[in-house]
């Protein structure tokens, strides 16, 4: 796990549902080809109405028309990022479009179990609203050592609440190398695995 | 210390051990459902974790039902359910209801109940966050992503954090104009969307054990709505006469102990319920309809897995017989079998599917359909500024298909009464 992650924030509001991170039409396109999952970079948070994209201002493109990766690392959102669907297109076009680390004020369930077992970023808490702090645009640091998040452009520093029990799969990697981890696949070759009854 | 229903449920599938809220905990799966929208990308992670010639766990607990995107000329959409295909043929799946055959059901959390997928006692994971249905069953179901599926389909196992126990007590009786859509925003717009984060919502109180099967499935399925890990109603004599007639399995009916411990307990008086709606553009945005009256729509619609079962049409034809509709609206049954009924119910001599088509009302075939929006061919997608009553269970920005429409979360009743009028309409004007 990335213990330092810096890079530009794009900032959005409260309840950001998984139909605004990845518009339902979209979730034809295959997470296992390489250049179809690109599609999922291409149209990440493309359901955000433009006066929401990118606060305090709106209409700030998250990816450039025509391209699959976002200028910005690092999303600031509200309470309950992610609610709605289960669906893990949401986590993971945000990691195709080159996010590291999402940080709000707090999450629903689904999406920050998925963005946890899957490994696509490492979601983060703070004990106080940032959205009205963070402009889309400033350049922050994130130590997750230090549980800080420094906004280096308006050179203020935040706390960030521990990661608790999720740390250990997110320093696995993901939910399968937890389990290997763990002792409950097998940690070589899990290939003939799922040939067997029980673990 | 007693157990809730969700901790006695999860404990005896984590080896029987004692579980206390915030545990973390391993639990043997029952069943894993997956769909079309989830299916092939779970299958993905499946076979590059385990191998491309892995087996799944255990052929009898796996359930595939692709229903989002069936009546689509989309490529992608069509792929994926040949993706399924393979897979299906591949590991010899029995439980597949596939499109485009006499198998094929609809609606995946209204198909595992009629199937005999629904059972007491069990644990339940699907790649569906409306998953939570399955609670009307006294069961934990929940909503996994793609990642955990796969993890599922490998291994038989899932670890778990065991949630907190809201409870929610309705006493008396609902009266005749009040659905468990009205219930249900009516307690999401009280807690919030995020109300019960990482909790599991208890129904109970003797108004909800007279609720049908259908009614307790729309309470449970909106748990996630307020942010719920799952819902749950115990099993009781209704339950089992629907589970014994689909499935000859054995169940185990667990109840909460009398000292459960319950992080949040609210009581209502049934009697005093009011429709409700959820205005633009989330689902505790609570109003009286009554509030509402007039606001002007240019659309009804009136499915999905919360609001297109037989209760549901039989409510909505009560009102639209021998009427005629003001504005476009849509009828689309969660799955087949509500279809066929559709043909058989019948209201003073006349079939539903008759009252609706006499109504002038559009008729779609068994799916998701435009709930979710979906591909631009979807039936019922917004396409531009609309403004519908609908009886889904979200109405977040774009969710019908257009940023622009705007989506009013209704009861079948408040969907119905105003497709007559073209405007939010109280049921009341017509009962």
């Amino acid at each position: 796990m990335q213990k330092i992650i810096e890079g530009k924030a794009y900032v959005l509001g409260n309840n950001i549902d998984t139909d605004q991170i990845i518009p339902a039409e979209r979730l034809v396109y295959s997470l296992s080809d390489p250049e179809e999952k690109k599609n999922y970079g291409r149209y990440a948070l493309s359901g955000v109405p433009a006066p929401a994209a990118g606060l305090p201002d709106g209409n700030h493109a998250f990816v450039k028309e025509g391209g699959h990766r976002s200028e910005y690392a690092i999303i600031i959102g509200g309470k309950n990022f992610g609610c709605g669907s289960s669906r893990e297109h949401a986590p993971a076009c945000l990691q195709i479009a080159g996010i590291q680390a999402v940080i709000a004020e707090s999450y629903a369930r689904i999406f920050y179990r998925n963005s946890v077992d899957g490994g696509f970023f490492i979601p983060l808490e703070t004990t106080t609203p940032l959205i009205d702090e963070i402009r889309t645009g400033d350049r922050l640091s994130v130590d997750i050592g230090a549980g800080t998040v420094t906004n280096v452009s308006a050179k203020r520093q935040y706390p960030l609440k521990p990661l608790g029990d999720v740390l250990e799969i997110l320093e696995a990697g993901n939910i399968f190398e937890y389990a290997k981890k763990a002792g409950m696949l097998p940690k070589d070759s899990c290939n003939e695995f799922g040939n067997t009854s029980s673990p | 210390m007693g157990m809730t229903l969700t901790e006695k449920i999860l404990s005896a599938h984590a080896g029987g051990k004692s579980v206390r809220p915030g545990d973390n905990v391993w639990v043997d799966v029952d069943v894993l459902m997956t769909h079309d929208v989830c299916g092939p990308g779970t299958i993905g992670i499946f076979k590059q974790q385990f191998g491309k010639n892995a087996r799944v766990w255990d052929r009898e607990k796996v359930v595939i039902i692709p229903d989002h995107y069936i009546f689509t000329s989309d490529p992608h959409a069509r792929r994926n359910l040949e993706i399924l295909r393979d897979f299906v043929k591949e590991q010899g799946l029995p439980y597949f209801y596939d499109a485009g055959t006499r198998n094929y059901k609809g609606v995946c959390h209204l198909a595992l109940a009629q199937e005999g997928h629904d059972r007491p006692g069990e644990v339940l994971f699907g790649t569906d966050s409306h998953t939570c249905t399955s609670g009307a069953f006294g069961m934990f179901s929940t909503g996994i992503g793609n990642t955990d599926a796969a993890f599922i389909l490998g291994t038989g196992k899932l670890w778990v954090k065991v949630p907190e126990t809201m409870y929610f007590e309705f006493n008396g009786t609902f009266p005749p104009y009040i659905m468990a859509k009205d219930i249900i925003l009516q307690v999401i717009g009280d807690i919030g969307v995020d109300g019960a984060t990482y909790r599991t919502m208890e129904w109970g109180g003797d108004a909800i054990a007279k609720l049908s099967m259908e009614e307790r499935m729309t309470l449970c399925n909106m748990a996630i709505e307020g942010g719920g890990k799952n819902a749950v109603i115990e099993a009781d004599d209704t339950t089992l006469n629907y589970v014994r007639q689909r499935t000859q399995k054995p169940y185990t009916v667990h109840r909460s102990d009398k000292d459960a411990n319950y992080c949040f307990k609210k009581i209502y008086n049934a009697g005093a319920m009011e429709p409700v709606v959820a205005k633009p553009h989330s689902p505790d945005n609570k109003a009286l309809v009554k509030e509402c009256q007039g606001v002007r729509l240019d659309r009804s619609y009136i499915g999905s897995c919360t609001g297109g079962k037989i209760t549901d049409f039989k409510a909505a034809a009560q009102l639209l017989k021998g009427k005629t509709v003001k504005i476009d609206t849509f009828i689309i049954p969660a799955t087949k079998e509500v279809e066929e009924d559709l043909h058989k119910e019948k209201i003073g001599g006349q079939s539903l599917m008759d009252i609706f088509k006499n109504a002038g009302a559009h008729l779609g075939p068994p799916s998701c359909a435009a709930c979710l929006g979906g591909p631009q061919d979807t039936f019922g997608r917004t396409q531009a500024e609309e403004v519908v009553i609908s009886t889904t269970n979200r109405n977040f920005p774009g969710r019908m298909g257009s940023k622009k429409s705007q989506v009013y979360l209704a009861s079948p009743y408040t969907a119905a009464a105003s497709a007559l009028t073209g405007r939010i309409t109280d049921p009341r004007e017509f009962l």
